[in-house]
């Protein structure tokens, strides 16, 4: 059997591969969502952000000795209290401003915390090793799915799933929507928006950190990690619509499938073809896919 | 110690008004948009303040909760300075706004809306007075808030702060665009809410609207309040208050 002349095990095969980036795509554009959203910050560092938790992770094994699921709980925990850091010390003073200033601003900040690990660690790669309860496989009959691999989609699934659930279904959720909206009219309900700024920040940093302890046993672990996958979720970001929380999640596994599928079909264009949807929707719908129209 | 100098609560002092502004002066950026207001609302009583556009009526409003981040002067709620504090934290003193044009959140239903503010004293009504006193609400709770008619919004806006149990209410132009009999039914409202004995301090420009609910007037022009008269005053000002809103 065949689907336009490729086996369907080669076209399922780069589906799944197209989910494992999608997965990463989706954590890392919801977090810029929600950040953009609160602080109408684009936030630039998210790259560093995703690098460093996937340094936290190596550190805590090989600094450490501590095993995969310790890394997995200290890594986000380590990047979100680093974004709290960077949110009251620098994008606070800058919301007043243009967006132009905070695009500036975490662009800089990535360049220093790229600088910095590159000078403290190097420009190699740190190994990292699958944790040995995700070595092998599972043979699901239509596809083979390495266990690690297969974990990341179902991580990043759940993580997604839970922070869509936390700000659509409860009350800090309404209070974090209503501030996206309208920042003066719910401090002046007696809601304490700078809290809630600082905490939409946190929970950003920490998905990326979160994202990054995921990647670390996949990807090389280096400093530079995070920059080329930036540009491509920035793509992602605009596609979906900038500030759409749902729009972020769906375009991620979306644009990633796309990717995968284009690998099949036409390899040439699998590294630019994020881009050329981005470009198709900016022409044909500037608000994006699951933006609201201005 | 004479009997007399024991204070009974009829010989007692006027209370602290709710509300006292001295020489309130605002800024957005370089522009200097309140030039020393002063100001006070008393418990229990309807303040309006009538006005041009542009005369400052809704910077008063939101200086005196805070959001304009530059200001200056006193600001002083149930005896206490504000002008230092952050919104938030003014608000919780037992202010309940009711924003210009409405201020309904698009991205929350209605019964979100009416959700959000969080309870800053006890004494607010129940969700369920609430919809007693609103039925519309009721049937239209699930909603987008924005997909309800003008004056529902409207009605949102008043009941969501009622519900949080602030007592002294800003109202900022509820009438704003809204048909006749929405208008009438809003100044409904607001006489229950006197008779409920909660203070107001009103925002118009429908002279007719405020002139039916206030208890004093203050005209404002130019970032300050140029003259305030008593309800039983109103008719000798009939002929300057045409001149200061005219247009």
């Amino acid at each position: 059997m065949e689907i336009f002349g490729f086996p369907p095990q080669l076209i399922l095969g780069q589906v799944l591969i197209g989910l494992i980036n999608g997965s990463f795509y989706a954590l890392l554009s919801l977090g810029l969502a929600i950040i953009f959203g609160l602080l109408r910050v684009i936030n630039f560092a998210h790259g560093a952000l995703y690098m460093m938790g996937a340094f936290a992770a190596w550190m805590t094994q090989a600094w450490l000795g501590l095993n995969f699921w310790a890394a997995l709980v200290i890594a986000p925990l380590a990047v979100g209290l680093f974004g709290l850091v960077v949110e009251r010390a620098f994008l606070r003073s800058i919301y007043h401003l243009d967006h132009l200033y905070g695009l500036l601003l975490t662009f800089g900040i990535a360049l220093l915390i790229e600088g910095m690990y590159r000078y403290w660690f190097g420009a190699a790669g740190k190994p990292f090793t699958t944790p040995d309860v995700f070595r092998g496989i599972w043979d699901l009959g239509f596809v083979i799915v390495p266990k690690y691999r297969g974990f990341v989609v179902l991580a990043s699934l759940v993580t997604c799933l839970a922070v869509w659930l936390l700000i659509e279904r409860t009350r800090l959720g309404s209070y974090l929507r209503a501030a996206t909206e309208n920042p003066d009219l719910v401090s002046c309900f007696g809601i304490n928006v700078s809290l809630l700024t600082a905490s939409a920040y946190v929970l950003g940093a920490a998905l990326a950190g979160l994202s990054g302890v995921l990647a670390a046993p996949i990807y090389q672990v280096t400093p530079l990690m995070g920059t080329n996958l930036i540009i491509v979720v920035f793509a992602v970001v605009v596609t979906g619509g900038m500030g759409s929380l749902s729009g972020a999640i769906i375009t991620g596994y979306g644009m990633g499938v796309i990717e995968g599928l284009t690998k099949v079909f036409y390899p040439a264009a699998s590294s630019v073809v994020i881009f050329v949807v981005m470009a198709l929707m900016l022409l044909l719908r500037p608000a994006g896919l699951f933006g609201k129209e201005a | 110690m004479p009997k007399s100098a024991v204070p009974t609560w009829g010989e007692r002092p006027m209370p602290d008004p709710v509300l006292s502004v001295t020489d309130l002066h605002a800024w957005y950026g370089e522009s200097h948009v309140l030039h020393g207001v002063t100001l006070d609302l008393k418990e229990g009583e309807t303040l309006a303040i009538l006005g041009r556009n542009g005369a400052g009526k809704t910077s008063t409003l939101r200086a005196i909760m805070g959001v304009i981040p530059r200001r200056s002067g006193s600001v002083k709620i149930h005896g206490r300075e504000t002008i230092r504090q952050k919104s938030h934290a003014i608000a919780r003193l037992g202010l309940a706004y009711v924003p210009e044009e409405r201020g309904i959140f698009a991205s929350l239903t209605a019964q979100e809306n009416l959700l959000l503010p969080p309870v800053i004293s006890p004494g607010g009504l129940a969700i369920e007075e609430i919809y007693e006193l609103f039925p519309n609400l009721a049937e239209r709770r699930n909603s987008p808030g924005t997909r309800l008619s003008g004056g529902e919004q409207q009605m949102l806006a008043i009941a969501r702060v009622l519900r949080a149990g602030g007592r002294t209410i800003f109202l900022d132009e509820p009438t704003e665009g809204l048909a006749p009999v929405i208008v009438e039914r809003i100044a409904e409202v607001v006489a229950m809410l006197k008779t409920r004995g909660y203070s107001m301090l009103l925002v118009e420009q429908n002279l007719a609207f405020a002139q039916a609910v206030a208890d004093r007037t203050c005209v404002m022009e130019h970032g300050h309040i140029i003259e305030t008269f008593t309800a039983a005053d109103a008719d000798s000002h009939a002929a300057s208050l045409q001149n200061h809103l005219g247009v």
